[in-house]
């Protein structure tokens, strides 16, 4: 199959009436099966992709076409994949950063957003968007007074809908939670496959930092705050199940060490852990290179790759293929296995970002906390 | 003729398709003309939630009676332990039955989605699809024959009428029903709903009363409840029979909620569920689906609609099909 560009750089005619038709008739970037091409129209010195992909050169060039002012690069993306990025325009020795002015598609997060793309058989998952005829949860304040971060915590809860006092509910701590939230649609999913079936009712409490990358970088005062200060204030407003398998804590890259940090402080204490994209960093030798912040990460990992026990009942752990994480979460894969703890571990062709968590969400979430689908027929 | 004498001259059954969204149900029993009537309701397959039942109880606009089979389980057990831990019991050896059951299932069904899906036309393949087919139907009829001989055996050793406290329960049932112009079962928990329905003999205490169900109301009422979802978050999807149903009902596997549990765009996955449980036809009961499912209702001047049905060539068409629609479709 020749490419659509292939067709347009061999037109005997190269003007701005055959570019405007070009770009009138396709959508960008334009999938033809793996090939993908990107498009940038406009003035320019050169013109970069700048994508999240770790195994790519994070840099790009685009091929100016003839004397036009479009611009094109072909990338080759294995199906399924999701990628986002930006377009890096250069003139007059200028770098502006620019998301991708013919793509409407955008992936938020807490530094803004990037263009997205959307690679040949990848499909954004129904269950991740709002659906009218759903039940939905409530979201409440809450607050807890912490001696060990030192002050007051104040966090979201969800509560299922037809939450009932009676009953006993699964309760989920989630790290950086108001993210999760905003970014990857978290309480729309759990409505969703709370009212699907997929997974029990339960109980989320989201809890934020203003200082991440101390708290949840194996911290034991945090550790100590999820066990001993925030996990009893909500068994005593929170009609909870006491039992460990019901209690479970989630986090994407620092907050998926803060969770099992958490639970390997307190073993036996939480039952469930949902890991995304952790930032497991470790050394065989020598120093690690990733910088002061993972240091304390680092001595705990170490010492876990030393001494691996089990701590906790079924974890659920994934990555994405185009993160540089993937190495240290394939590693740690196996030795969670090797202490006798039921891991699930899946890989999705996506970088280190709030959608691909999001797309995870399903099967990490059902994994842990089953609903009755299969016997309920409403 | 009064409502009540005019519901029992003939047995009247409708199912019908899920009722949150798009409920029928007032209409369906205003089109029998049992609006009058007092409604005995059974939302035992809510467990927990039985008691909820206000939304419903709004949308019908006339007093019903809720029958509370499930917390008449719980105090029926409660009052008699040695009953809840023979019950316990055999629920236990259900499922593990079910499960020993669903190890055989995969590798059959493996097999049969395999020469489905290999090209060809030849007879020796279609000889050995329609083979394979057999040997999932052949699975399901001893899973279900075995589970029929443990309840069998479990109800000879366990005479739940000489129980007192069933006795008991039943007897209430019966006092109610006697009033009641029509029984309603509502969707829920399969499982549970079945068992508490056959636990208080329900289908013998309600005789001929109009029996209006939706959903797993719907499936326990026919002779064979299939279990189905084509894409769940967790396992490989594979349809399996549960057990035998009430059989108020035979001759139809009702489906609620197929547009999203079953992949109907499939025409193999289709065309494999429909030829597994043939001759019984596999019925699709969507939001609103009214299916007359009994002569008494037809009579009754109650049309099919919205009822879909798969078919053997793996496409789904609207209606029942002749021998249940008796013409209407």
């Amino acid at each position: 199959m020749t490419l659509a560009i292939r067709r347009l750089e061999s037109s005997q005619v190269l003007d701005d009436e055959v570019v405007e038709d070009f770009l009138e008739l396709h959508e960008f970037p334009l999938r033809e099966g793996t090939s993908t091409t990107f498009v940038y129209r406009g003035e320019a010195d050169r013109v970069f992709l700048r994508h999240f992909i770790y195994g790519l050169p994070s840099k790009q060039r685009f091929q100016r076409l003839g004397e036009t002012d479009l611009w094109y690069l072909v990338l080759e993306l294995p199906a399924g994949s999701r990628v986002e990025y930006k377009i890096d325009v250069v003139q007059d020795g200028k770098h502006r950063w620019v998301r991708d002015p013919l793509n409407p598609l955008r992936a938020r997060d807490p530094f803004g957003s990037n263009s997205v793309c959307q690679g040949h058989g990848y499909r954004t998952p129904e269950w991740t968007r709002p659906d009218p005829h759903v039940r939905k949860g409530e979201m409440r304040p809450f607050a807890v007074k912490s001696e060990a971060l030192g002050g007051k915590r104040r966090l979201q809860l969800y509560l299922p809908p037809r939450l009932r006092e009676t009953s006993r509910y699964p309760l989920l701590v989630v790290h950086d939670g108001a993210d999760y939230i905003r970014y990857s649609a978290l309480k729309t999913v759990v409505d969703n496959l709370i009212y699907r079936q997929e997974v029990a009712p339960l109980i989320l409490a989201l809890t934020t930092s203003d200082d991440r990358l101390r708290e949840y970088g194996a911290d034991e005062r945090h550790a100590r705050f999820l066990a001993d200060e925030l996990l009893p204030a909500l068994e005593e407003e929170l009609p909870l199940d006491p039992r460990p398998a019901a209690r479970g804590l989630m986090g994407a890259s620092f907050g998926a060490v803060a969770s099992l940090h958490g639970a390997w402080s307190r073993p036996g204490h939480f039952g469930r852990l949902l890991l995304q994209s952790g930032s497991f960093a470790f050394t065989d030798i020598g120093p690690s290179r990733r910088g002061p912040v993972f240091d304390p990460v680092v001595r705990f990992v170490n010492a876990y790759r030393d001494g691996p026990v089990a701590f906790s009942d079924r974890l659920f752990v994934s990555c994405g293929t185009y993160e540089s994480l993937i190495y240290e979460n394939r590693s740690m894969v196996p030795l969670l296995q090797s202490t006798g703890m039921e891991v699930r571990y899946t890989e999705a062709r996506d970088g280190h970002n709030w959608e691909n968590w999001r797309d995870r969400l399903r099967e990490g979430l059902s994994y842990l906390f089953p609903g009755p689908l299969w016997m309920v027929y409403e | 003729m009064s409502v009540e004498q005019r519901a029992r001259t003939e047995r009247i059954l409708v199912l019908l398709g899920p009722q949150r969204l798009r409920p029928t149900l007032a209409s369906v029993l205003r089109e029998l003309g049992l609006e009058g009537g007092r409604p005995a309701v059974v939302t035992a397959g809510w467990q927990h939630r039985e008691a909820e039942d206000a939304e419903l109880r709004e949308h019908v606009a006339a007093p019903l009676d809720n029958l509370e089979l499930y917390r008449r389980a719980d105090e029926l057990f409660s009052e008699d332990p040695e009953l809840f831990e023979a019950h316990r019991e055999r629920q236990d050896r259900l499922r593990t039955l079910q499960e020993l059951y669903r190890v055989r299932l995969a590798h059959a069904l493996d097999a049969a989605r395999a020469l489905q899906a290999r090209k060809g036309s030849g007879e020796l393949l279609k000889a050995e699809r329609r083979e394979a087919i057999d040997d999932v139907r052949r699975l399901d009829r001893s899973h279900l024959e075995r589970i029929r001989v443990l309840h069998r055996e479990w109800n000879e050793s366990w005479p739940l009428a000489e129980r007192e406290a069933v006795a008991r329960q039943r007897d209430e049932l019966r006092e109610i029903l006697s009033g009641a112009v029509a029984l309603v079962v509502a969707g829920g928990h399969v499982a549970v709903l079945l068992n508490r329905l056959r636990l208080f003999g329900l289908p013998e205490l309600a005789g001929d009363l109009p029996v209006v169900a939706w959903s797993a109301g719907a499936m326990v009422l026919t002779d064979q409840v299939v279990l189905f979802h084509d894409n769940p978050p967790q396992g490989p999807g594979n349809a399996e029979v549960l057990e035998s149903g009430l059989g108020v009902v035979d001759g139809l596997v009702a489906l609620p909620h197929a547009r999203w549990r079953l992949r109907l765009e499939d025409g193999v996955r289709v065309s494999l569920l429909a030829r597994r449980l043939a001759p019984r036809k596999c019925l699709v009961l969507d939001d609103g689906a009214v299916l007359p499912a009994s002569e008494g209702a037809r009579r009754s001047g109650l049309d099919v609609s919205r009822v879909r049905r798969l078919t053997v060539r793996g496409k789904v068409v609207a209606g029942p099909g002749q021998s249940l629609a008796g013409g209407a479709a």
